[in-house]
């Protein structure tokens, strides 16, 4: 890992894969909108507002994936001080923030014809509503020092700590209230959901995927360039 | 040990002689308490039934008021400094701290809150249960508080940045500190949710001091 703590190896790296994240990411949401708004049957109860689905249960599992991501980033930041970890978790913060709040907007979008009302006080949108605030939390947080690199040390430790919180958040208000319906695509004994359905899901999981990998890729390395820049405007101002 | 117990008297002391903050949480805490009726009307028994979960927002805002002078007039002067450099280990200062904090910030919270629920026309059964799960939650409350306020230490707007940080982590603490009294109310046993808040407490007490101590020391850097 240690390999591509060197700026100039990880931006060729990046150089290399980024194509092909990009030009897969394009593919699948591609082909799976096409699966998921005009292939796939209507729900025989939900009706054609099933389709809210193909982007509303990609964006909550990306949600919760990207946490995770920044709080592997952190531990690495923390741990060993690699250089590129802060540039990725800050690079994904946003991201994350956004793929919470699409997950919100989509459930309303979704919950206002089928549970009658725009929110609910039930646990899973509540506990995907507390980990908005904690985007936004580790984000304000990156972002207030006059010292960049603390502002990276501080964000990675509340990930850490948040990491440590989002079980026994989750536990306790699933404990509080549940309205929404259970898993039905990760569960022990298989998907409860039907392939018609799982297929455009899955596709568009994936393309979501490869959409964030590349908007990472790119974002470390517009960060890079800016260290580069800073770095270079310092030197001719030394100079002069 | 013995530095330990040095430590919090220490910052004991010094919250003593600053009284005035105290009495102004205190204060804060009853008029807050005392603006709900207003907003939601005079019935008794909707207030009543609202009561749990009015004074434990109210306690958790207060304490959110005095968690900013937690490090911050230490930071200032450079006593952080010294204290990193000191004998006794950083998490031990920062579980004194928290230790003192909660003691002067949070122990007259809940000695007041029987004269609060009072206003809501709680029974004797119901403000000893309150009682009960503000004595197991707010420990919660001051030592994540510890970790927001060491985090903020040094940014801009540190003040309005705790409560961010803060504040969606102390939803478990809310939640555990409302139910057991809202199922002692209802007849129902408040034992598991006073053990889980219990249990969160243990977790915290555990993570807080180690996640502060690290915020502290890139404070200092």
């Amino acid at each position: 890992m240690h390999r591509f703590a060197n700026p100039g190896r990880f931006q060729r790296l990046a150089d290399r894969i980024l194509p092909w994240t990009s030009a897969g990411a394009a593919v699948a949401l591609l082909v799976g909108l096409y699966l998921a708004l005009v292939a796939s049957p209507p729900d025989y109860q939900q009706g054609e507002s099933v389709r809210i689905m193909y982007v509303h249960v990609p964006s909550a599992w990306m949600a919760l994936f990207i946490y995770v991501m920044i709080a592997v980033a952190s531990a690495c930041s923390v741990i060993w001080r690699h250089p590129l970890a802060d540039l990725a978790a800050r690079a994904a913060s946003p991201m994350g923030a956004s793929f919470a709040f699409l997950t919100l907007v989509t459930g309303s979008l979704w919950g206002k014809p089928m549970w009658g009302t725009w929110w609910v006080w039930d646990a899973r949108l509540t506990s995907m509503l507390i980990l908005f605030f904690l985007y936004l939390g580790h984000m304000a947080l990156m972002n207030a020092f006059e010292d960049q690199a603390k502002g990276y040390r501080a964000a990675a430790i509340l990930a850490l700590v948040g990491l440590i919180n989002i079980p026994i958040i989750k536990f306790s208000v699933d404990w509080w209230s549940t309205l929404h319906q259970p898993a039905s695509v990760l569960r022990m004994d298989g998907p409860t959901i039907d392939a018609s359905l799982l297929v455009p899901l899955l596709t568009m999981a994936v393309g979501f995927k490869l959409y964030f990998a590349s908007l990472l890729l790119l974002g470390i390395k517009s960060e890079l360039t800016a260290a580069r820049l800073r770095a270079l405007q310092v030197t001719k101002m030394r100079m002069t | 040990m013995n530095l330990f117990l040095a430590q919090t008297a220490w910052e004991l002391r010094l919250a003593f002689r600053r009284r005035a903050d105290l009495v102004l949480v205190l204060l804060f805490f009853g008029l807050v308490a005392a603006l709900f009726p207003f907003a939601i009307g005079p019935e008794a028994n909707l207030l009543q039934r609202l009561a749990p979960g009015i004074i434990w927002v109210t306690a958790l805002l207060s304490v959110l008021l005095s968690l900013e002078r937690l490090f911050l007039a230490d930071y200032e002067d450079g006593t952080l400094d010294l204290l990193v450099a000191g004998a006794l280990p950083l998490e031990l200062v920062v579980l004194a701290k928290t230790l003192a904090h909660w003691l002067t910030a949070a122990v007259p919270l809940i000695i007041a809150a029987p004269v609060v629920s009072l206003l809501y026309n709680l029974s004797a059964e119901a403000i000893g249960w309150l009682l009960l799960s503000m004595a197991l939650g707010t420990p919660n409350l001051s030592l994540v508080g510890a970790v927001g306020a060491a985090l903020a230490l040094g940014a801009r707007r540190g003040g309005v940045l705790i409560p961010l940080l803060v504040l969606p982590l102390y939803v478990p603490t809310l939640i555990f500190g409302v139910m057991a009294c809202e199922a002692a109310l209802a007849g129902l046993p408040a034992k598991p949710y006073l053990l889980i808040s219990g249990a969160i407490f243990l977790v915290m007490l555990f993570v807080a001091p180690i996640a502060a101590a690290a915020a502290l020391r890139q404070a200092v850097e």
